[in-house]
């Protein structure tokens, strides 16, 4: 008994020993390191194997898997596994992109409603409630169907090729953070009454400083959950957008443009429709579960067992 | 209670007429106005013409007073014409919005009758073999991209075992009740898996909640028998916050029902709002967006006053 009183650790190590006990979060952030090395690795991998992604080859459409294309070919004759890696640079890229902005996005205007309250709170958390209820999809797909020059972008700019993957983690993360500011407004209430604040307020720190040194250290865990938990949320719509040919436009390879002809490969390459959506179903179960055991690590409350 | 329901229907209206402008002010920045595409289409017309129209339409003045002038033929009910369907918005609008009501009453009713016994049985032996093979599930179910689970169903179905037909609605306007059905097995499967995953994490942990409180160490106590404690004292005290939580997903119910529509021909509101965006239907598009939203306020405020309901100890003053 006294043993267990004399051996005190540090928080960091705490939380890490809780952590490590969520393998299926283990296990995740394993995949995930893996696949993110394997495709920022894509060109040279692509280099090691000689088969250029982009090099189309009528002959050999839709060719069966073989030592040179391990998962076979497009049909534009393209080798599948490269696409699908090079896929997943532009997939995981734009889920951390979008997943930063509702990140930041969520936090200030969490901060601005939990410190100030008052009306102001009242209107960002009804805000926030309506676009949580409203049917996003349909929003997302208006809001990808702009014409960016009507906003004022320069033409050069709308027209290059990586144009379109800055624009569905724009869309995405312009939407995405409600429960982020939900769980930064809660914990910042919280913390406004408590008595560091407090003294702060005391020695005339201004309502900046009290948001940015004193309340935002204290609410980064349910930011760091919340925002692990969404990014499954956002590589599910921004594969659902270019399937729907509204997010990243080939040439570029995204997941969910890899599927967009899909329903004709059915009959000739079933399993050509079976991997990208594999892919992007494993990187997201594997973001929710590290997002569940990072939250039972974080959270004083979850239950050892 | 009266107090209550004005300011939630005052609210849901601010928030329509909000999403009305926001929507309209998008779509005029979408590429190519109707008459663009008519110039397109037409050699023959002039620019004179062109600019006629354009007047006719209104197309010529500024966003807001074009805002305003569609916004005053709506609210006495004229939502115009589809550019597409060439007939009253309303009139296309119609049949799309009772399939889709259909399509997602099923789906949902389905997707509770499972969500509620399973969350039950997890709760009931949390960190047994079942409850993590239902977590694993329900991991699944929400991790799962819609458009792939529907593109698998239907190789399954359709193309393997050619049970069910892989789309679309009866082309016969006499089908019988039977093949309305087929055709509505997988896309409601679709729907179905998508919703119950979620549901079911909410009813397990509102359950486990639920079980935690000292009345149902109580109900234990007085040698009450375990279907009494959890199913009269627990559940109906864990169904007040599933009812909150599932009312604010009416919006992702919608947003399923759009990819499944679409991946199986569907005609329902999804797929005529995805269509309507994609096709310049402009009018179409808007209306129904709003239509959807209208749908969903609906069903949040009809989630506002189950909750009264199972919760007598909440008024609405």
């Amino acid at each position: 008994m006294t043993e267990a009183v004399l051996r005190s650790e540090s928080l960091g190590l705490l939380l890490w020993r809780r952590f490590l006990k969520h393998r299926l979060a283990i296990a995740s952030a394993v995949l995930l390191i893996l696949l993110a090395v394997a495709s920022a690795a894509a060109p040279l991998i692509e280099a090691a194997m000689g088969t250029p992604s982009w090099e189309t080859d009528l002959m050999n459409r839709l060719a069966p898997p073989s030592l040179a294309h391990p998962l076979g070919t497009d049909e534009l004759g393209r080798d599948y596994f490269i696409r699908m890696l090079y896929g997943g640079r532009v997939s995981l890229f734009v889920a951390l992109v979008a997943a930063v902005t509702a990140m930041l996005i969520g936090t200030l205007i969490g901060l601005l409603a939990g410190y100030y309250g008052g009306v102001l709170d009242a209107l960002l958390m009804r805000l926030a409630d309506s676009v949580i209820a409203l049917p996003l999809l349909p929003l997302l797909i208006v809001l990808a169907a702009i014409d960016p020059t009507e906003l004022g972008l320069p033409d050069a700019l709308v027209r290059s090729e990586e144009f379109s993957i800055y624009r569905v983690a724009a869309i995405i993360g312009l939407v995405g953070w409600p429960r982020v500011a939900r769980l930064v407004r809660g914990a910042t209430l919280s913390m406004r009454e408590r008595e560091f604040v407090r003294a702060a307020e005391a020695l005339g720190a201004g309502a900046g400083r009290i948001m940015a040194v004193h309340i935002l250290p204290n609410v980064l865990s349910p930011v760091i959950v919340a925002t692990t938990l969404s990014v499954g949320g956002i590589i599910l719509f921004e594969s659902v957008l270019s399937f729907l040919g509204l997010g990243v436009q080939p040439p570029v390879a995204s997941w969910g443009n890899m599927l967009t002809g899909a329903q004709e490969l059915i009959w000739d390459a079933p399993m050509l429709v079976v991997w990208p959506g594999l892919l992007i179903f494993v990187t997201v179960i594997a973001f929710n579960f590290l997002g569940d055991g990072l939250n039972d690590a974080l959270d004083p409350r979850a239950i050892e067992r | 209670m009266t107090r209550f329901l004005t300011q939630r229907l005052f609210e849901s209206v601010l928030l329509l007429a909000v999403m009305s402008f926001v929507v309209y002010g998008l779509i005029g920045l979408m590429p190519g106005d109707p008459i663009d595409i008519l110039v397109m289409s037409n050699p023959e017309l002039t620019d004179e013409d062109a600019r006629r129209l354009k007047a006719l339409l209104r197309l010529d003045e500024p966003i807001h007073a074009r805002y305003l002038a569609w916004a005053g033929q709506a609210l006495t009910g004229d939502f115009g014409y589809s550019r597409v369907h060439g007939q009253p918005v309303l009139t296309v609008l119609g049949p799309h919005l009772v399939r889709t009501l259909w399509l997602m009453g099923i789906a949902f009713v389905l997707a509770v009758a499972i969500a509620i016994p399973v969350g039950i049985i997890a709760a009931l032996r949390p960190y047994s073999l079942t409850d993590y093979a239902v977590n694993f599930f329900t991991f699944a179910g929400i991790s799962i991209p819609p458009f792939w689970l529907a593109l698998l169903l239907i190789m399954l179905f359709s193309v393997q075992l050619e049970w069910l037909p892989a789309g679309g609605v009866p082309f016969r306007a006499d089908a019988g009740w039977l093949d309305h059905a087929r055709h509505l097995v997988l896309p409601v499967l679709t729907l179905t898996v998508l919703s119950v995953a979620g549901f079911t994490r909410y009813m397990r942990s509102d359950m486990m909640e639920a079980l935690r409180q000292d009345y149902i160490r109580t109900a234990w106590a007085k040698g009450l028998p375990q279907h009494r404690v959890v199913l009269n004292h627990a559940l109906r005290n864990a169904l007040i916050p599933l009812v909150t939580v599932i009312a604010l997903d009416f919006g992702t119910l919608f947003s399923g029902a759009l990819i499944t529509e679409t991946m199986f021909a569907y005609p329902g509101m999804g797929k005529l709002i995805y269509d309507a965006i994609m096709g310049n239907d402009y009018n179409l598009a808007l209306v129904g967006l709003l239509f959807a939203t209208l749908l969903i306020l609906v069903g949040n405020l009809l989630a506002d006053l189950a909750y009264g309901w199972l919760d007598p100890r909440i008024s609405y003053r």
